[in-house]
């Protein structure tokens, strides 16, 4: 298991209740976001694995399961991506 | 205090206050009083200081709204809508927008409102109706906005409006052809805040107005102006109440009914009683709220919810009883009460219903954060 995965779990299992999250869900999908939980997550993101979400970042599919988020903060905390060689 | 807060409540003493009464009445702020506050650089508090702004945090943004909520809740809702485009143009902006708009934000050069309520859409933001088409390289925009404050004299609105991907945020120059606006007159309170109607049709923006990703507008753009917007609203009422509780409390003190002083008859003792505490508990519940909105934490945006709550409500109860206190001079247009107490009612519907709040609120009582203290 990834390190971050319990502590993402425990944070979206705060504000989702009576589902048993698999990694992969797709939480907007199921319906269990709303617009004021959208930013909630976007704000915990950011305090809790110290990474700023940018503008660019604002996307629906960095947030929308435990996988996706982890996946975005390690590639946040790596720097931005390398540019592509000649 | 700070130099830069007694400099605030100078200006709020002699420019705020005296007039406040009359504007609420003529339901007007002329511009040469809009232009004075606009000068004295408030407008701009949280504007980045690279911007020309204040770069006040939450907490010292809070305390502004409170001093100016208690003079003129009319003046002090300026501050709350121009302070949500400021942060959304901050947080959403490209580097363009930014460079474009902020200077000018922060300086009150232009005034800006917030554009999401219609007249069938209220609390349920992400059903917004109007639409942008996209049209070469811009969009048309068509639709109707409604209660927007200060839509009357903005020079820039940021509007919501539905695209193929869902509802967008858009910066619009109300001085673009197809933009019509309609004052809005007689409201209960809060009336000095020159609301208007919005008429769009057919406005062409260009690509370069669309402020973040298209269909990100309700859940990230507005929610996070609404953010600010909720604490501002409920600082703006802890002013109601603490300005309830002077003019209520002075006014026990001199006045005599029975021989006796009107703060010594036990009845009007409670009423006082109930409206300092609640006036303190809900300035504590703001600062609390504005701390944690600070600091970054997530728990933020529900303790701004409570805060609003709450101290909307607080500020209801203290214009209630004020005016109770005040007896027929509380009714009068001679004490500022009677205005409080209108104002103090709007502060319970606006930036999300305290019934909605209620909603979202009740979900925190039935599961507790366990990071909670």
């Amino acid at each position: 298991m990834h390190p971050y995965t319990a502590t993402v779990r425990e944070f979206l299992a705060r504000h989702i209740r009576g589902h048993q999250l698999q990694d992969s869900d797709d939480i907007f999908a199921l319906g269990f976001v709303n617009s004021l939980f959208a930013m909630q997550l976007v704000t915990f993101v950011e305090a809790q694995f110290a990474v700023t979400v940018d503008n660019e970042d604002l996307d629906i599919d960095n947030f929308r399961s435990i996988d996706r988020i982890i996946a975005f903060v390690t590639r946040k905390a790596a720097g931005p991506a390398p540019e592509p060689g000649p | 205090m700070s130099a830069d807060a007694a400099e605030l409540r100078g200006y709020i003493e002699r420019h705020v206050e005296p007039h406040a009464g009359r504007w609420d009445r003529e339901q007007h702020i002329p511009a040469a009083a809009l232009r004075g506050f606009a000068d004295t650089g408030w407008l701009g508090a949280i504007a980045p200081t690279a911007a020309g702004g204040r770069g006040l945090g939450a907490r010292e943004f809070g305390r502004v709204n409170a001093l100016l909520g208690a003079a003129c809740s009319s003046l002090r809702s300026l501050l709350t809508v121009h302070s949500m485009v400021i942060h959304a143009v901050t947080r959403f902006g490209s580097p363009a927008q930014r460079e474009r708009w902020l200077p000018r934000l922060a300086s009150g050069a232009i005034l800006a409102g917030f554009a999401l309520s219609e007249p069938e859409v209220g609390s349920d933001a992400a059903a917004i109706q109007t639409a942008a088409v996209a049209d070469g390289d811009g969009y048309s925009l068509t639709g109707g906005k409604r209660w927007i404050t200060f839509g009357e004299v903005a020079d820039l609105l940021l509007v919501f409006a539905r695209t193929d991907a869902g509802p967008t945020a858009f910066l619009v120059e109300t001085s673009l052809p197809g933009v019509r606006r309609l004052p809005i007159r007689d409201m209960l309170g809060v009336r000095a805040s020159m609301l208007a109607a919005v008429h769009l049709e057919d406005c062409r923006v260009p690509a370069d107005a669309r402020l973040g990703k298209p269909g990100l507008g309700v859940t990230f753009v507005a929610q996070s102006a609404l953010d600010w917007g909720r604490l501002s609203v409920a600082f703006g009422a802890v002013g109601i109440a603490r300005r309830c509780l002077a003019v209520s409390g002075a006014y026990a003190e001199q006045r005599r009914q029975f021989g006796q002083r009107l703060c010594d008859h036990q009845l009007i003792r409670r009423m006082l009683t109930d409206m300092l505490v609640e006036t303190r508990a809900a300035g504590l519940l703001c600062e609390r709220a504005a701390d944690l909105k600070d600091r970054g934490d997530p728990r933020s945006l529900a303790e701004v919810s409570a805060a609003k709550y709450y101290a909307t409500r607080a500020a209801s109860r203290a214009a209630t009883d004020a005016v109770q206190i005040l007896g027929a001079n509380g009714c009068s247009p001679d004490y500022p009460v009677e205005r409080l107490l209108r104002d103090a009612r709007i502060m319970e519907i606006i930036e999300g219903s305290n019934e909605m709040h209620q909603l979202s609120l009740a979900e925190h009582a039935l599961h507790p954060d366990p990071t909670e203290p």
